[in-house]
């Protein structure tokens, strides 16, 4: 009796093992020969580029000093190091024989030409919400960029997570493939603006907390999480700046890097400005704006900014006469000469510490990696640096955090700062990157 | 490889990215107008402007400048006259004079912020300009003086 029933247990994970893998199964895709650039219209090309740039291919693309798109970049995730992969048109080692049906399918499902689960460090459950008019726009984009041979770096995803099949089992767990549905009370203009970062600019990917396996919190959409070792702000109400996002200042920042009210973008934002959005129109950053402001609630804000104003400029003026308090020394001394902003209007390019979305954070990792490692003349506000102020001890950079903290915003304290800077430190300058 | 505008000039730069501004500027490029103070951004003498914003050079990294134009003293004006540099010199300024490209160099960039500054703002903008000889009130007076020629008032 013991043996039928060990039997009859085997055959049932057997069966399940041989019904997951059918499940889990993808046909290939046949190979075509690489389409000539001339089989695209430079219309449709331009069209694509301009997509390219609202996704950031480029910038997960591509290794540091590595030619564009022929992938490499490591993304460190909490389940190994995934490497981003050749989208080139190179045919043995890029996509060039990836039919626009196979380019599609991994756009919308996550699946490679040759049936291969790909790992959801490539947001196909954004770009999924792509129209097929678009993903034929970015495919003549990209069948058309310079081939460049480059052969796909091993991940250091371990076993058995590195079992691409299992995908499936995540895929079904997690994944909704679910085209764009634009809301019927909204207007064209909002509309247009979730299509772009639900899509295509997969904003959540980095604003929506993920849960245990990976998978965006669907209930806590624009959240605001962790990743690349900075802090992607909430979208949502949640967020803790004293002046609103509304849509001029979310227009200002995502079209130039710059708000005057909340700061540079810096970190993993820079690119996305710089490098990315850069490509889009401003009636399409303009559309982002109308969505954000009201993902954020800003309507409902406008009051608070009077006010918000009015305590930063009182804040400017603690640092016009002697000091003696140490950690006010050391802001008048390294800090003040940049950020101090006289009556009126902040200047975009004197960040006011006050309004600044890093100070006003319930975590101070954005401030202390700023404070350390400064922000270059192609970050932030392009042109312009602020030095790395390195060189202070752990102690002197969590003075001048609590410092801020305690005197440019009604907020808790930031627990255990000195300890956090030393380990802000030892991460290095690199954003999760190997 | 980090390239850069200087003083109106192209330059290109092969050197760790980590390296100092200021070694660059004073050790590689030979303009020994802009100098070393305290070396960890607390006492302004190593003041140049970045994107025409007053910037500590000890602790401005090389890679972080790639793409950006830097002026350091002896660009400040190619005669050695600008309103704040007649100021300075009029109502002579400095005594040893190690400071001052730096104070001139923050001074400049401040008065395009506040072309008529307060006390308030010159306390606050210039406090992280050190000097040791104490001429702290002869700079405010060429502060505001150079506002004035400038067509600010104060």
């Amino acid at each position: 009796m013991p043996k039928r029933l060990l039997l009859g247990f085997l055959a049932i994970v057997i069966l399940g093992i041989v019904g997951f893998g059918v499940f889990a199964w993808r046909p290939a895709i046949g190979k075509i020969a690489p389409p000539p650039a001339s089989s695209f219209s430079p219309a449709q090309v331009a069209r694509g580029e301009v997509l390219a740039g609202a996704g950031y291919c480029a910038t997960c693309h591509t290794a540091k000093g590595g030619q564009p798109y022929a992938g490499g970049y490591p993304m460190k995730t909490s389940f190994g190091t995934i490497y981003s992969t050749n989208i080139t048109p190179d045919p043995k080692t890029g996509v060039g024989t990836w039919s626009e049906a196979a380019f599609r399918r991994a756009m919308r499902q996550g699946v490679a030409r040759d049936g291969k689960h790909l790992f959801p460090a490539f947001p196909y459950d954004h770009f999924g919400k792509m129209t097929d008019a678009d993903i034929a726009d970015l495919y003549a984009y990209v069948m058309t960029r310079p081939a460049v041979s480059a052969p796909a770096k091993r991940n250091s995803v371990p076993f058995p997570l590195n079992i691409r099949a299992l995908q499936a089992g995540w895929k079904l767990l997690f994944f909704r493939p679910e085209p764009f549905k634009p809301s019927a009370d909204k207007s064209p203009e909002w509309n247009r603006g979730a299509y772009l970062a639900q899509g295509v600019s997969h904003c959540g990917a980095c604003h929506t907390p993920r849960n245990a396996l990976g998978a965006e919190k669907r209930d806590q959409a624009f959240a605001g999480a962790a990743i690349d070792n900075w802090i992607a702000p909430p979208l949502t109400s949640a967020n803790p700046s004293p002046a609103p996002w509304d849509q001029a200042e979310l227009a200002a920042y995502l079209r130039t890097g710059v708000s005057r009210y909340h700061g540079v973008a810096a970190g993993p934002m820079s690119p996305v400005v710089h490098d990315g959005l850069v490509k889009l129109p401003d009636a399409d950053i303009q559309a982002l704006a109308v969505y954000f402001a009201d993902v954020g609630g800003a309507a409902g804000r406008a009051s608070a900014l009077a006010p918000a104003l009015a305590k930063a400029q009182a804040a400017n003026r603690l640092n016009t006469g002697p000091q003696i308090d140490a950690a006010a020394r050391l802001y008048t001394a390294a800090c003040a000469s940049c950020h101090y902003n006289g009556a009126g209007q902040p200047n975009p390019l004197r960040p006011d510490l006050a309004l600044n979305s890093a100070v006003n954070l319930d975590d101070p990792t954005n401030l202390i990696r700023v404070i350390l490692h400064g922000v270059a003349a192609k970050e932030g506000a392009p042109g312009v640096v602020m030095p790395a102020f390195g060189r202070f001890s752990d102690a002197d950079v969590a003075r001048l955090a609590a410092y801020l903290r305690a005197t440019r915003t009604d907020k808790p304290a930031w627990p255990d700062l000195e300890k956090k800077v030393a380990t802000i430190r030892a991460e290095g300058r690199a954003e999760g990157k190997e | 490889m980090t390239r850069f505008t200087l003083n109106g000039r192209p330059v290109s730069i092969d050197l760790d990215e980590d390296t100092p501004l200021l070694w660059v500027i004073r050790d590689d490029l030979g303009l020994t107008g802009t100098k070393f103070g305290c070396g960890v951004g607390m006492c302004g003498a190593c003041t140049v402007h970045v994107g025409g914003r007053a910037t500590r050079s000890c602790v401005t990294p090389l890679g972080a400048v790639d793409g950006a134009e830097i002026t350091t003293i002896e660009g400040l004006d190619p005669a050695g006259q600008h309103p704040v540099q007649q100021a300075w010199l009029e109502l002579q300024v400095p005594q040893c004079g190690y400071c001052q490209s730096g104070q001139i160099m923050q001074a400049a960039a401040m008065l395009k912020d506040f072309p008529a500054p307060t006390d308030a703002d010159i306390d606050a903008t210039m406090s992280g300009n050190l000097c040791r000889c104490m001429t702290y009130a002869r700079i405010r007076a060429a502060i505001k003086q150079a506002a004035s020629a400038m067509g600010g008032k104060s």
